[in-house]
């Protein structure tokens, strides 16, 4: 992958809003990789945790918008309790995903589903992904 | 002993297993449970965000439910319940100012919520003030023979402040389990997300989990799998299904609630277990082992 770093980028407005709504200092993280190494869902994604918040550092903001580990991430908090530098990883990805969702563009497409794909899942499930993936 | 009850959504659907097992149990145990009046749903996740204290409105709205019933703490049985209402509990007592503000925003609420409520969960009152040596005094029927594997999940554990056990090797369920006479089988993937709520829209993926959680306790020993969570739970039995589809070796393990095996071991009556509501049914592996 073919990656452009520009003070613009790291400047950029996105930067500060992925801070603000997760409440997290991108700049602790140092790279180890505990939180990629600990992920369940890894396998599933285009970006690992880890290279989110160095994305996230550097300001990458159409990778982190486009990528599938976003909606891949269900907020296990393994990331979060493993970080050696005390840095809540899911928060930040949860910005990521807020800062689509806050425009609208939702993920799920409940619409979409098929009554079959509906039928027994619990209210609890529906409800649950309704809140993630959808404004 | 009488206790303030939070049931959510799922237990009165998909997980009225969960429940009825839990209220028959208590009976045995001498705990009277009141359930809520007008409790409403309790968000299912909790925020992650920071300025968003909208989402935590449906949390403490409950927590001013307990209040009105003139009670300090209330019980909570789904995991997913326990950790959203435990979190905004945590939140708005540590941030006088967005308590207010939610005060503010449920002006018609007769009461304002001061933070004063407990969040517990079914297992802490079992440990903490029932005591698990209590409830091994009333066993009729104890689980003998059976090797139990417990299943965690994210959120009884996750973040450290709000879980009931240690983060990376909670044992508050295999110590349970031996007080009620069974075999507790340990297994690495005890604390490793089953894939919650991509279950609506990627069951795919809930498929590779369970495959991996479940064959892991297999290897152990285990012959059924316990949980705490209507979502886990949904996920690890009802998409068994998918499950083998996609990984022809998966060998089909039932799924029980852990209060299933506490009704069980207490001499509850079979209606109470409900084993309509699995996709495996427990009740051969049980029966084999004299236990139903």
């Amino acid at each position: 992958m073919r990656i452009n770093l520009s003070k613009r980028k790291i400047k950029d407005i996105f930067v500060t809003k992925i801070e603000e709504i997760s409440g997290q200092n991108l700049l602790a993280c140092y790279q180890c990789g505990k939180c990629s190494a600990g992920c369940p869902a890894i396998y599933e994604m285009d970006i690992l945790p880890n290279q989110i918040i160095r994305f996230a550092q550097l300001g990458l903001k159409d990778e982190l918008l486009q990528s599938k580990s976003i909606w891949i991430c269900a907020s296990c908090l393994t990331c979060n309790a493993r970080c050696p530098k005390g840095i809540n990883i899911a928060e930040v990805i949860e910005a990521i995903r807020q800062i689509l969702l806050r425009k609208r563009e939702d993920h799920l497409k409940i619409n979409k589903l098929s009554d079959a794909e509906k039928e027994n899942v619990p209210p609890i499930a529906i409800i649950s992904s309704m809140r993630k993936f959808t404004s | 002993m009488k206790i303030s009850y939070y049931p959510g959504c799922t237990l009165k659907n998909n997980a009225e297993n969960f429940e009825d097992s839990t209220l028959c149990s208590l009976k045995y145990l001498g705990v009277e449970v009141e359930e809520l009046p007008k409790w409403n749903c309790c968000g299912t996740v909790f925020s992650l965000s920071t300025d968003d204290l909208i989402h935590h409105v449906a949390s403490i709205r409950n927590l001013i439910r307990v209040k009105e019933s003139n009670s300090d703490k209330v019980m909570t049985l789904c995991a997913m319940c326990y950790n959203t209402l435990k979190r905004a509990n945590e939140r708005v007592k540590s941030d006088p100012e967005s308590l207010d503000k939610i005060n503010k925003f449920m002006y018609l609420e007769k009461v304002d919520y001061e933070g004063d409520i407990k969040v517990l969960h079914l297992l802490e009152l079992l440990k903490d003030e029932i005591k698990f040596e209590n409830v091994a005094k009333k066993v009729k029927n104890p689980i003998k023979n059976l090797k139990i594997a417990s299943y965690y999940g994210c959120l009884l554990v996750r973040p450290r402040e709000i879980g009931l056990d240690d983060i990376e090797n909670p044992t508050i369920l295999e110590n349970f389990m031996v007080a009620l006479g069974a075999v507790p089988i340990d297994f690495p993937y005890k604390t490793e997300c089953c894939g919650s709520y991509q279950t609506v829209d990627k069951p795919e993926i809930v498929a590779d989990r369970t495959y991996h959680i479940l064959t892991s306790a297999q290897e152990q020993g285990a012959e059924v799998v316990i949980v705490s969570c209507p979502l886990c739970a949904f996920n690890l039995d009802h998409r068994q299904k998918e499950t083998v589809k996609k990984h022809p070796d998966f060998k089909n393990i039932p799924i029980l609630y852990f209060t299933q095996i506490m009704a069980i071991a207490l001499g509850c009556p079979e209606e109470s277990l409900r084993f309509d509501l699995h996709f495996i049914d427990p009740k051969p592996i049980l029966n084999d082992k004299g236990l139903v």
